[in-house]
C-alpha cells in the first residue's frame, strides 16, 4: 500500500501542523501505549520508571518521534531514510514488529484527541498509511 | 467469563452515556470505510463510496454507522454476558453477511480514534485501556459463532 503524490503532501502538510507539539504528542502516545498495551512494557525492563509521565519515556518518545519527523522530511524515500534504524531494530532491540502497529495506533489516537478538527478522514488513511510503510520499512532487515 | 473491574464498567457506562449514537456511529463506520478501503466490500448496495466525501455524506452509511452503535448499546447494558447476547448477531455476521472477523477490530479501532477525537483529554490512558477492552470482548463475542 504506498504512499501517493497525495498522501505525502497530505503527511508534510499535517506533520508541519503538529510539529511544534512534537513533545507532547510523543510523550502522551509512548505512555499510553505502554498502559493500554502492557506486553509494550517488556522491552523497557531496565527503566526504573515505567510511569507514563516519568523521565526515561518522555525521553524515549522524543527520540521516536525525532526519527519519524526525519522520516517525513524523507518521505520519498523511505526504505533508504530508515535503513539505519532497521539494522539497529534488527540486531541489537530486536523489537517484535507487531508492536510497531501498536505504537502507530496510539499516534493516531493521541493526534485525533490533541487535533480533533484538523484529523478529517483524509488526513487519517494517509497517516495510517504513512506510519505502516515506515514500520514496513523499519522491519526489513530483521531476515 | 469476562472480569470488569469497578472501573472499567464505571467507565463503559460512562463513555456511552455521552455519545450522540448518530454522530459517532456515522463517523466511525465512515472512517473505516475511508482508511480501510476493502471494507467497503460489505456494503455494495450502499452507492457512491468513491471518495472520502462521498463517503462521509452518505446516507446510507450514516443510517448504518446509527445500528452498529445501538447494536453495541445491547452489550453496554449487559456487560455480564455479552456472549449470550451477541449469540444470533455473531451467526447473522458469519452465516448471513459473511464478514471477516479482522473487520470488528478495524471498526473498533476507528471507534476509538472518533470517540478520543470526541472526549479530548478525559480519554486518558486508562479509559481507552478500557474502552479497547471492552471492544475486544465485543469482536470476540462476535466471532464465537464463526465455523
Amino acid at each position: 500500500m504506498s504512499l501517493t503524490v497525495q498522501d505525502i503532501s497530505v503527511v508534510k502538510a499535517f506533520w508541519a501542523k503538529i510539529a511544534s507539539r512534537s513533545d507532547d504528542i510523543g510523550a502522551e502516545a509512548f505512555g499510553r501505549m505502554l498502559t493500554v498495551y502492557p506486553q509494550t512494557k517488556t522491552y523497557f525492563s531496565h527503566w526504573a520508571d515505567l510511569s507514563p509521565g516519568s523521565a526515561s519515556v518522555k525521553k524515549h518518545a522524543k527520540v521516536i518521534m525525532g526519527a519519524i519527523a526525519d522520516a517525513v522530511a524523507k518521505i520519498e524515500d523511505l526504505p533508504a531514510a530508515l535503513s539505519q534504524l532497521s539494522e539497529l531494530h534488527a540486531s541489537k532491540l530486536r523489537v517484535d514488529p507487531a508492536n510497531f502497529k501498536i505504537l502507530a495506533h496510539n499516534i493516531i489516537v493521541t493526534v485525533a484527541m490533541l487535533f480533533p478538527a484538523d484529523f478529517t478522514p483524509e488526513v487519517h488513511v494517509s497517516l495510517d498509511k504513512f506510519l505502516q510503510n515506515l514500520a514496513w520499512c523499519l522491519a526489513e532487515r530483521y531476515r | 467469563m469476562v472480569e470488569w473491574t469497578d472501573f472499567e464498567r464505571a467507565t463503559i457506562q460512562n463513555i456511552f452515556s455521552k455519545l450522540d449514537y448518530e454522530s459517532v456511529g456515522h463517523n466511525a463506520l465512515g472512517r473505516c470505510l475511508v482508511v480501510y478501503p476493502w471494507t467497503q466490500r460489505y456494503f455494495g448496495k450502499f452507492g457512491n463510496l468513491y471518495n472520502a466525501a462521498a463517503i462521509m455524506g452518505n446516507p446510507m452509511v450514516a443510517a448504518h454507522g446509527a445500528v452498529v452503535l445501538h447494536g453495541l448499546d445491547r452489550a453496554v447494558k449487559n456487560m455480564d454476558d455479552i456472549k449470550a447476547t451477541y449469540a444470533e448477531l455473531s451467526v447473522l455476521h458469519s452465516e448471513k453477511l459473511h464478514v471477516d472477523p479482522d473487520n470488528f477490530r478495524l471498526l473498533a479501532d476507528c471507534l476509538t480514534i472518533v470517540v478520543a477525537a470526541k472526549l479530548g483529554a478525559s480519554f486518558t490512558a486508562d479509559v481507552q485501556a478500557a474502552f479497547q477492552k471492552f471492544l475486544a470482548v465485543v469482536a470476540s463475542a462476535l466471532r464465537r459463532q464463526y465455523h
